[in-house]
């Protein structure tokens, strides 16, 4: 079994819920980048989403456009970025699913056959590519396959049932639901909405939903883990790391309160019942 | 590919591509609506009705079609080709955006949307959606690169007038590539009531097709006039290109007919060796960018990389899909002018013939320049002059180190 489906499983026994966190490689340097890519399983985090830096990230609002940014002045490019990862395997983790979230451009000019194939040595376990929907990913998809890497489709509040069958057509790992229609870091979600879809995509897949794009605080973490199988906190923890300071000592803090936050919520909604 | 095209016209396929290029690169929250926007498009343009008002409008409002006009003074000049000049200049707004602008919006009002975006480099598209927006009182967002918004600020000033509001784009090297980006990001969080009115024929399919087949009125009305007034097609065609759309819709209508050879003008900006310029094709390789795949300038990790143009409206890094696959199969000739030779051309075009053109069809007008004096005196050339250059007027003071 992969990393990816064997962490759901262990969060399904477990009766709770994952955090997944979203931080961008080489933000705001490769070492720093790193320091925080390691202690984040200690932290709390289930699964860890690093973003592969684009230049032009159109689904993305300022935080994590500011976080490419810096990475891109810091040098960030594919090849660092999957060097990193082979990094933090070696470092000890064999446990703890790394998925990679970006664009498709990075991934092509670097050969999306070549992509795979090294992001599963580097220790990858599965991608995320914003700008690549159902229709276009048959250029990556077959070497995803091929090396064992999930492809992670993403389901939107657009995603009606016309869509969804496409969305959920070779999609595996687990599915990515974009609570808001909007960018990252910007608007929240109203809670009932989003558990409403939920119950929507799980009529038609058996494959673990996290959720993402506006949950920004503890509270909202808590709120989503409720209902999903995973809260996904990107913007805020990107903003932390893009604060001055002892950045990778706020960014482990951070995450701790979300994870505890995150971890009892089903607990607390059953102690509240 | 290259060598077995029975017909150059019938792309792009039912996904939208034109051989590798093309296609719908755009996350999933966009794609229903890319989507709707292709339904409501196929079920247009096989209406009557559609197709009925659009011609009222370009004809009334518009004041289509465009002269074609046989510019005599430059033609001896040149001493070479007799160049015809399409006169998409004398459109209202100045330019030929409006001609896709005028179906976009009234695929837009079809589709029942209540709000407009659009992106703006040299602010032609943006001036033109504004108007539309005004005549049928539709609120309008135009997102314009800062370091545009500086360069272009009569155009700036007309769209607010027209009562547009302008956002400014901060992001990126601040100029059309990220205008686009802040307009897709405003069209993901607004995809209910907005349309997204794209300036050029590029985009995720449909838009390139229908930006195209809107655009195509350009290169219709010049098989006609060309007829009327020689009896016969024109040999060369030339247009410049920043995404490609005035030169795809003189372009398009003559693609199959094998007597017309065609050339498209890049921004080499300060010179193709400096890395200072605009051309896609001539200094790109293939890559994706806002929702296609097509020739990009990027370096060697993908990143997008910054173009350079004196003109606005051709700074931008990628050019439309239908341009690449052309590239490719060869049918169109691509080549490159800089901003020294656009500014010369202006002037020249000013003191010969009385008009000022924009910067971009001035990059037309240097390939024009160069290559008609080595045609025969009975080779027929057209020439789009798809803008008007009062915009520019302090672009070009400046350049000229002189103080408005």
């Amino acid at each position: 079994m992969s990393r990816i489906a064997t962490r759901f499983t262990k969060l399904k026994q477990e009766g709770r819920a994952g955090l997944v966190t979203f931080t961008m490689a080489g933000d705001p340097d490769y070492a720093t980048s790193l320091a925080i890519m390691r202690g984040l399983p200690k932290a709390g985090v289930d699964l860890i989403e690093i973003g592969v830096m684009f230049s032009d990230p159109m689904a993305d609002g300022p935080a994590i456009q500011a976080g490419g940014l810096r990475a891109h002045k810091a040098g960030a490019t594919v090849r660092r970025t999957l060097d990193m990862i082979a990094e933090f395997r070696r470092s000890g983790d064999n446990e703890t699913p790394v998925v990679l979230m970006g664009y498709y451009n990075p991934i092509y000019i670097f050969g999306a056959e070549k992509f795979c194939a090294e992001a599963k040595k580097a220790g990858v376990d599965g991608l995320i590519v914003v700008d690549l929907p159902p229709e276009e990913d048959h250029e990556l998809r077959p070497y995803a396959i091929s090396n064992g890497l999930d492809i992670i489709r993403l389901a939107t509040p657009t995603t009606d049932e016309a869509r969804l069958p496409a969305v959920l057509d070779g999609a595996s790992g687990f599915i990515y639901y974009v609570a808001v229609m909007g960018i990252t870091g910007t608007k929240s979600a109203a809670i009932e909405q989003v558990q409403s879809s939920l119950a929507r995509i799980r009529k038609s897949t058996d494959l673990p939903i996290a959720v993402g794009f506006g949950i920004k605080t503890p509270d909202q973490a808590a709120e989503i883990a409720r209902v999903a199988d995973a809260a996904v906190v990107g913007s805020a923890l990107v903003e932390i790391i893009g604060s001055k300071g002892d950045t990778v000592r706020s960014a482990h803090r951070f995450v701790e309160v979300l994870a505890n936050a995150v971890h009892s919520a089903r607990k607390k909604a059953k102690a509240e019942a | 590919m290259a060598t077995s095209v029975n017909s150059y016209r019938t792309g792009p396929d039912e996904r939208g591509h034109f051989g590798l290029y093309g296609g719908r690169y755009v996350a999933e929250t966009l794609m229903p609506l890319v989507l709707e926007v292709e339904r409501a498009y196929n079920a247009a343009r096989k209406d009557p009705n559609f197709q009925r008002e659009l011609d009222y409008y370009l004809k009334h409002y518009v004041g289509r079609p465009s002269p074609l006009y046989f510019a005599e003074r430059l033609t001896q000049h040149l001493g070479g080709a007799k160049v015809y000049f399409k006169r998409d200049e004398l459109n209202h707004t100045g330019a030929h955006k409006i001609n896709n602008c005028m179906g976009q919006i009234l695929l837009a009002r079809r589709m029942g949307k209540t709000r407009i975006i659009a992106e703006t480099g040299a602010g032609q598209h943006g001036v033109a959606t504004a108007t539309v927006c005004a005549l049928f009182n539709l609120p309008c967002t135009v997102y314009m690169g800062s370091t545009d918004i500086e360069r272009q600020a009569p155009n700036v000033f007309r769209m607010k007038l027209l009562g547009a509001e302008v956002k400014p784009v901060t992001s990126g090297s601040a100029t059309l590539k990220d205008a686009m980006n802040d307009a897709l990001r405003d069209w993901v969080a607004n995809v209910e009531n907005t349309y997204y009115i794209i300036g050029t024929a590029a985009g995720p399919h449909p838009f390139p097709q229908l930006v195209r087949d809107f655009q195509c009125v350009i290169g219709d009305e010049v098989r006609e006039q060309m007829k009327e007034a020689e009896g016969r097609l024109p040999d060369t065609l030339v247009a410049c290109i920043g995404g490609g759309s005035n030169a795809l819709g003189l372009f398009h209508p003559f693609l199959d007919d094998r007597s017309v050879s065609m050339v498209a003008v890049e921004a080499a900006g300060l010179g193709i060796e400096t890395g200072k310029h605009a051309a896609s094709l001539t200094g790109g390789k293939p890559g994706v960018l806002h929702g296609n795949r097509t020739y990009l300038l990027q370096d060697d990790d993908g990143q997008i990389t910054e173009a350079h143009s004196i003109s606005a409206g051709l700074d931008y890094p990628g050019i439309g899909p239908e341009h690449a696959w052309l590239h490719d199969t060869k049918r169109v000739e691509y080549v490159s002018a800089t901003d020294q030779e656009a500014l010369d051309a202006f002037k020249l075009l000013a003191k010969l013939e009385g008009i000022l053109p924009a910067l971009e069809p001035a990059h037309a007008l240097a390939e024009v320049i160069k290559r008609a004096p080595t045609l025969p005196r009975d080779h027929l050339l057209v020439m789009n002059l798809c803008g008007r250059g009062d915009k520019d007027v302090f672009t070009v003071a400046a350049a000229l180190g002189i103080k408005l």
